[in-house]
This record gives C-alpha cells, sequence and structure tokens, in this order.
C-alpha cells in the first residue's frame, strides 16, 4: 500500500489530492500505471499520463516502493 | 557580497512559482545587466475566450517541487545551449482573470538572436515538461486544458 499525489484532472478523477493505492514494493511504474487504470477507468480516457517518482518522471521499469513520493502526472497544461 | 563571476549558474537563473501577481519591470530588470544587448521576454496572458466559449477565469495547480525542478532543468538546458547571461521564469498558480499573466520568461544575452531562440525554446519546453495544470472557467462549465483527446 503507498500514497499517490493527484493533480488537476487526476485529482477528480481519484476524488482527492493523496489517495491510498494497495501496491506491492517492487512493483514497476508500468505496473502501477496499468493498477491504477483499472482502479480508476477514467484516467484511461486522458490524452496521457505519466508518473513521477521522488519528483522526477518516471520510467516504464522503474521499480517502486511506498517509500517514494509518486503523483500522477495527466497532460501538462502552464503556460 | 556576491562578486560577480561567483555561484555563477545560482546567480543566472531565477526561477519561481507565485500565487501573487508578477511583476514584468521587476523581472526585466533582473536580467538587464551591462554585458547584455537584447532582452527577449515572453508573457502568456488569460485569454477571453477559447474556441467561441467565453472564459471567465483560469485556475492554476502546480507539483510545486517538481516544476521549480523542472524549470530548472529548462533554465539550465538554455545556459548550456545559448550564450545567455540570465534567464528568469516565474509561473502563476490560483485563479487568474482575463488579461492577467500566468507565466514569464525573460532572457538576456549579448546579442538578439540567443536571446530569441532561448526564450522560445523556454516557454515551448515549459508547456511540455513542468507539472502545471490549467482550468479553463466557462459561464455554462469548466475543462482541465488538454486532459482529453
Amino acid at each position: 500500500m503507498g500514497k499517490v499525489l493527484t493533480f488537476g484532472i487526476a485529482k477528480e478523477i481519484t476524488g482527492g489530492g493523496v489517495v491510498d493505492v494497495p501496491f506491492e514494493n517492487g512493483i514497476t511504474a508500468g505496473g502501477l500505471r496499468t493498477l491504477l487504470q483499472s482502479t480508476y477507468p477514467r484516467l484511461k480516457e486522458l490524452k496521457s499520463f505519466a508518473l513521477a517518482v521522488n519528483g522526477e518522471y518516471a520510467v516504464a521499469d522503474q521499480l517502486i516502493n511506498d517509500t517514494d513520493e509518486i503523483a500522477i502526472i495527466p497532460p501538462v497544461s502552464g503556460g | 557580497m556576491l562578486m560577480n563571476g561567483d555561484n555563477k549558474s545560482v546567480s543566472m537563473t531565477d526561477i519561481r512559482i507565485s500565487d501573487l501577481p508578477l511583476n514584468i519591470q521587476s523581472c526585466i530588470d533582473w536580467v538587464q545587466s551591462p554585458e547584455s544587448g537584447g532582452i527577449d521576454v515572453f508573457l502568456g496572458t488569460v485569454r477571453n475566450a477559447t474556441k467561441g466559449r467565453k472564459v471567465q477565469h483560469l485556475e492554476f495547480e502546480a507539483y510545486e517541487p517538481m516544476a521549480i525542478a523542472e524549470m530548472k532543468k529548462i533554465a539550465d538546458a538554455v545556459i548550456a545551449k545559448w550564450p545567455v547571461n540570465k534567464i528568469l521564469i516565474y509561473h502563476r498558480t490560483g485563479k487568474l482573470a482575463v488579461g492577467e499573466i500566468p507565466v514569464i520568461i525573460a532572457v538576456a544575452a549579448a546579442h538578439r538572436g540567443a536571446a530569441f531562440d532561448a526564450c522560445r525554446y523556454a516557454i515551448d519546453t515549459l508547456k511540455e515538461t513542468v507539472p502545471i495544470w490549467k482550468k479553463e472557467v466557462f459561464e455554462d462549465g469548466e475543462v482541465w486544458v488538454a486532459a482529453h483527446p
């Protein structure tokens, strides 16, 4: 179980700025992404979304632990 | 006292996220230096309509620590790629009315070519990589910009 920060449209989809997600330590970022999509199917409607781990964009095979700061990054739209 | 040339990468860049109005003149003053022959400034401004729908205001949200880190990466890349003297990137959060300024990028260089190119790169990259989101609030609804295909 770990905490995932959410922003923008992802906050609305998941219903909170921080959500608890039941994942095992050592899951890959790609695996967590799939788990999030099955838990919150509306994430699949987004143009894209990335995961950030400890403030950096994650790559798909990166391993994640529940002590990491994890965030869902929906399509950015600053500027 | 910090002498010219000390702590170079820090003194060449100024990165900020603020929920208060941005002051254009103070940004220009910060990048101005005797070594620079030109300053290129990009101002984002809140537009009054999107696809014919009247915008009431925008709301900006940031994942602040990561947004600052990504903005720093842009400034560092600018300094590595172009002969610029100073770059400043400021972004607003919160509720902004039509005409207000969500983003200021100011680049000072000895010659204008580098300043123009670096400024263009900085705003284009910011829009692709920096975790900041804007919601357009219309009279009859609201939309997170770029969220859906």
